[in-house]
C-alpha cells in the first residue's frame, strides 16, 4: 500500500522551548494511526505543522504527495481537520456551520447541500440541525466539530482528542463514526491519550511523550517488548488501604509489578494462572475484600509503563 | 473573492444575531437620538437648537428700506439669542472674517438692492427688464450648522419680501407696521409696487434670489434632529467597527480563525472578509438608523444618492478605525475597551454632544481626525439641502482616512501571528 503521509524528522521550537524534537513516522493509505501519548507529548503541535497552520522549525511532511511547507494549499485541499477544541460559531446552527465550512472548502450549489446533510445524518444532527450551536450539549458539540471535517471527504482525516471531555455514549457514537469513516476508506490520524481508544481504533499505533515517538508499530508488535507479561487487575471496596496489599503483592514469588490507583490494583507477571492464588490468599489475610479480578493481555499503558516509567494518565 | 464576499456575510449574520451588539447598534443610538430630540424640545413644537450666539457680519450697501428691514430683522428681540451680527466695512472685509472662521457667515445687500425690488416710476421707460439684484450670503464650510442657520433667516426674510411684491398692500401695511419703511414713503413705495406688478410679464422676473456660495437647495428649514440622528449614528458606528475588529481576535481565541487557515483558504481572503464584514455590518446598521428615523420622526436627511455616498465613505473611515485598534490590541477585550473609549472620545469631539462651532479652535482642528465631525458635515449639508456635489470635502476625507489607517493596520497585521490560539 501507498503512503499518503511521510513525516521526516520534524521539530517545533516554540520560544527557548522544543515541543516536537525531530519526529518521522508515516501512515498508509486506508489505515487508522493512533498518536499516543499524555497531556504536553507534542501531540496537538505536531498536527498543527501538518495541517500547515504552524511552519515547522525544520523537517518535512508530504501529505498525498504535496510538502506542508511547499505547498500548503495542495495540502489542505487533501486534508479535513478536527481541532482539539471545538471550533464553530456558536450563534449559527449546525446546518448553517456546515455549510459554511463547505463553502470554504470550496463546495456549493446541490452538492454542497448534498452533502450537508449527509453529514447531518452522519453525525446524528438531523432533528437538531436548525438549533442554533450555543444550545447544544457537549457531545453534540464534538460531533458538529467533527463533521465540519469531512464535508469535502478528505483524503485524509485528522482528529485530535475528539472524545476529550464528554459523555460515555457521545465518546461510543465518535469512536463507531470513526470506524465507519475508515470503512468507507478515509484514512485518519488520530491523537488520544486514552489508551482503549487506541487498542480499539488503531491499525499501528505511534507512542509519543516530551516531543519523541518512542515506539511506533502495531499494538502486537508494540506489547511484544514489555514481553509475554499479563495483568491482574483486582477490584476492592471503597474502605479499604490498597498500598498495604500492593506491598504484600511485590513479595509474591512471579510478580514483575503492583500499582494501585484508586481502588483498582494492577499485578504484573508472567503467567496469571500462578500468582492468582497467593494473591487471593494475601488480600484474605488482611479480611480485604475483593469484588472482581480480571485478567488483561498486556496491553499499551503496560508498554508505556515500560518504555518511560510512568503512567500514561498522571 | 466569492470567500471573501461569504465570510462577510456570514459576519454580518453573527452581529445581528448577537443581542447585546443590537442594543449598541441599533436600539442606543435611536433611544439617544430620541432623548435629546425630546430634551431640546423638538418634539413638543419649539426648535431651540442648543445653538446660540452665531456670529455673523453684515455689510449693507443698499440705501433704501430693504436692507435696513434686513439688518433691523438680525438685530431683532427675536434673534438675539441665536444670531450676534456685527456691521461689516466692505465685501472683502466681511468675506475674509468668514475665512479666519471669526464669522459663521458674511451677508452682503448690494447697492441698489431695494430699488431693483421696488422699482422708481421711470426706470423701466428705456425698455429695461427690471431685474433684482441678489444679496450674497457667504458661508463658512466649517460651520455648516450655524451657516444653515443664518441662510433659513435670510429665506424667510426673502419670502416674505416677495409674497409681500405679489399681493403689494398688505405688505406695504406690514412694512409700514413693523416700522420698516416710513409712513411718507408708504404711498409712493405701494404705487410702484402695483404698477411693477402690471409691467412685470410674469411672477418669475419677481423672484428674488438669494446667492449663496455654498449650499444651494430650496427651502430650508433646519430640524435639530438632522443633526443629532446622524451624530448618534456615527457615534454608535464606532462600536460596531471595534465590534468587528473584536471579532477577528475573538475568532482567532475560539479556534474559528486557526480552522480557516487550514482550509483551502488564503489569509488575504480571510482578512478581506472580516474587513468586508465590518463594512457591511456597518453600513447596515447606518441604513437601519436612517430609515427608522425617516419613518418615526419624519427626519428629512436628503438628497438620498448623497446620503448613500456619505454613509458608505463614513463606513470606510471608520472601519479604518476599527481594523486599527485590533491590529493594536493584543486580546478581545483590549479591542472591546479601547472601542468604547474611542466611541465616547470620538463621539464628543467629533460633535454628536456639542456643536464643534462652539469648541475653540484647536479641539476643531484635532476633532477631524475622527470619521464622525467630517461625515457629521456632510450630514449638516445634506440635511440644508445640499446634494452629492457639495459633499466632495468630507467624503475625500474620509476615503483618505479610511485608505491610510488600512495600509497601517495591514502592515501591522502582517507581523502578526493570526494562528496561533
Ligand atoms: N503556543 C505555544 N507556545 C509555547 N509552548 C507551547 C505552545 N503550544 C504548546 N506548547 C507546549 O508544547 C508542549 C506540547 O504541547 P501540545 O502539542 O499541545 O501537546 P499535546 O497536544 O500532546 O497535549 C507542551 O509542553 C505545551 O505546553
Ligand atoms: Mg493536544
Amino acid at each position: 500500500m501507498e503512503n499518503i503521509l511521510e513525516v521526516q524528522n520534524l521539530v517545533k521550537n516554540y520560544g527557548d522551548f522544543q515541543a516536537v524534537k525531530g519526529i518521522s513516522f508515516s501512515i498508509k493509505d486506508g489505515e487508522i494511526f493512533s498518536l499516543l501519548g499524555p497531556n504536553g507529548a507534542g501531540k496537538t503541535t505536531t498536527i498543527s505543522m501538518l495541517s500547515t497552520l504552524y511552519a515547522p522549525t525544520s523537517g518535512d511532511a508530504t501529505i498525498a504527495g504535496h510538502s506542508i511547507t511547499k505547498d500548503a494549499m495542495g495540502v489542505r485541499n487533501a486534508i479535513g481537520v478536527v481541532p482539539q477544541d471545538l471550533a464553530l460559531y456558536e450563534d449559527l446552527s449546525a446546518r448553517e456551520n456546515l455549510i459554511f465550512w463547505g463553502q470554504m472548502y470550496g463546495l456549493s450549489g446541490a452538492s454542497l447541500k448534498n452533502r450537508v446533510e449527509e453529514v447531518l445524518n452522519q453525525i446524528g444532527l438531523v432533528d437538531k440541525a436548525k438549533d442554533r450551536v450555543k444550545t447544544y450539549s457537549g457531545g453534540m458539540k464534538r460531533r458538529v466539530n467533527i463533521g465540519v471535517g469531512l464535508l469535502h471527504k478528505p483524503k485524509l482525516l485528522f482528529m485530535d482528542e475528539p472524545t476529550v471531555g464528554i459523555d460515555p455514549q457521545s465518546r461510543r457514537a465518535i469512536l463507531d463514526t470513526v470506524k465507519d469513516l475508515n470503512k468507507q476508506g478515509m484514512t485518519v490520524l488520530y491523537t488520544t491519550h486514552y489508551m482503549e481508544e487506541a487498542e480499539e481504533l488503531s491499525n499501528r499505533v505511534g507512542i509519543i511523550d516530551h516531543g519523541r515517538l518512542i515506539a511506533i508499530g502495531t499494538q502486537k508488535e508494540l506489547t511484544r517488548q514489555v514481553g509475554e507479561s499479563e495483568t491482574l487487575i483486582l477490584h476492592i471496596g471503597e474502605n479499604e488501604d490498597p498500598e498495604a496489599l500492593v506491598t504484600a503483592f511485590k513479595g509474591i514469588k512471579g510478580v514483575l509489578e503492583a500499582n494501585a490507583i484508586d481502588h483498582e490494583i494492577s499485578v504484573v507477571t508472567p503467567s496469571a494462572a500462578d500468582v492468582m492464588a497467593p494473591v487471593v490468599t494475601k488480600a484474605n489475610e488482611r479480611g480485604i475484600k475483593i469484588h472482581s479480578i480480571d485478567i488483561r493481555e498486556p496491553n499499551l499503558e503496560a508498554v508505556f509503563l515500560h518504555l518511560t516509567g510512568r503512567a500514561l494518565r498522571d | 473573492m466569492l470567500k471573501t464576499l461569504l465570510i462577510g456575510i456570514k459576519d454580518v449574520k453573527l452581529a445581528f444575531r448577537d443581542r447585546a451588539a443590537l442594543i449598541f447598534m441599533l436600539l442606543a443610538p435611536f433611544l439617544l437620538t430620541l432623548g435629546m430630540g425630546l430634551v431640546t424640545g423638538r418634539f413638543s413644537g419649539g426648535n431651540s437648537t442648543g445653538i446660540s450666539d452665531i456670529p455673523v457680519v453684515i455689510v449693507n450697501l443698499d440705501e433704501g428700506e430693504l436692507g435696513q428691514a434686513l439688518v433691523d430683522t438680525f438685530n431683532s428681540e427675536e434673534l438675539a439669542d441665536l444670531v450676534e451680527p456685527s456691521p461689516g466695512t466692505s465685501p472683502e472685509a466681511a468675506r475674509q472674517l468668514v475665512e479666519d472662521d471669526k464669522a459663521a457667515a458674511a451677508i452682503i445687500i448690494p447697492m441698489g438692492f431695494t430699488r431693483s425690488v421696488i422699482p422708481q416710476t421711470g426706470d423701466f421707460d428705456n425698455g429695461s427688464e427690471p431685474e433684482v439684484l441678489q444679496i450674497e450670503l457667504y458661508a463658512n464650510p466649517t460651520r455648516p450648522t450655524s451657516a444653515g442657520i443664518v441662510k433659513s433667516i435670510l429665506d424667510e426674510f426673502m419670502s416674505r419680501i416677495e409674497e409681500g411684491s405679489v399681493s403689494g398692500q398688505v405688505s406695504i401695511m406690514q412694512l409700514l407696521i413693523s416700522g420698516r419703511i416710513s409712513p411718507q414713503d408708504a404711498e409712493a413705495a405701494g404705487q410702484e409696487m402695483t404698477e411693477k406688478l402690471q409691467n412685470a410679464p410674469d411672477d418669475d422676473t419677481l423672484a428674488i434670489a438669494l446667492n449663496t456660495s455654498t449650499a444651494d437647495g430650496a427651502e430650508v428649514d433646519f430640524d435639530i434632529l438632522a443633526y443629532l440622528a446622524p451624530g448618534m449614528a456615527l457615534m454608535f458606528l464606532m462600536f460596531t467597527v471595534s465590534y468587528g475588529g473584536r471579532s477577528i481576535l475573538a475568532e482567532k481565541a475560539q479556534g474559528t480563525l486557526p480552522r480557516l487557515l487550514v482550509s483551502p483558504t488564503n489569509s488575504t481572503q480571510i482578512l478581506g472578509g472580516k474587513v468586508f464584514g465590518i463594512f457591511l455590518t456597518g453600513a447596515a446598521q447606518m441604513f437601519i438608523l436612517i430609515g427608522g428615523t425617516s419613518l418615526l420622526f419624519q427626519l428629512k436627511w436628503g438628497d438620498p444618492l448623497g446620503v448613500i455616498v456619505l454613509v458608505l465613505a463614513a463606513v470606510f473611515g471608520a472601519t479604518g478605525w476599527g481594523m486599527i485598534i485590533t491590529a493594536l490590541a493584543q486580546t478581545p477585550a483590549q479591542v472591546g475597551s479601547v472601542g468604547s473609549a474611542l466611541m465616547l472620545i470620538f463621539g464628543i469631539l467629533g460633535g454628536s454632544f456639542i456643536q464643534l462651532d462652539q469648541m475653540p479652535a484647536y479641539v476643531q482642528a484635532i476633532s477631524r481626525i475622527t470619521p464622525n465631525s467630517w461625515a457629521l458635515d456632510g450630514f449638516t449639508t445634506l440635511a440644508l439641502g445640499g446634494t452629492l456635489a457639495a459633499l466632495s470635502t468630507p467624503v475625500t476625507a474620509l476615503l483618505t482616512m479610511g485608505g491610510i489607517l488600512f495600509v497601517a493596520s495591514v502592515i501591522l497585521f502582517g507581523r502578526k501571528n493570526l494562528a496561533q490560539k
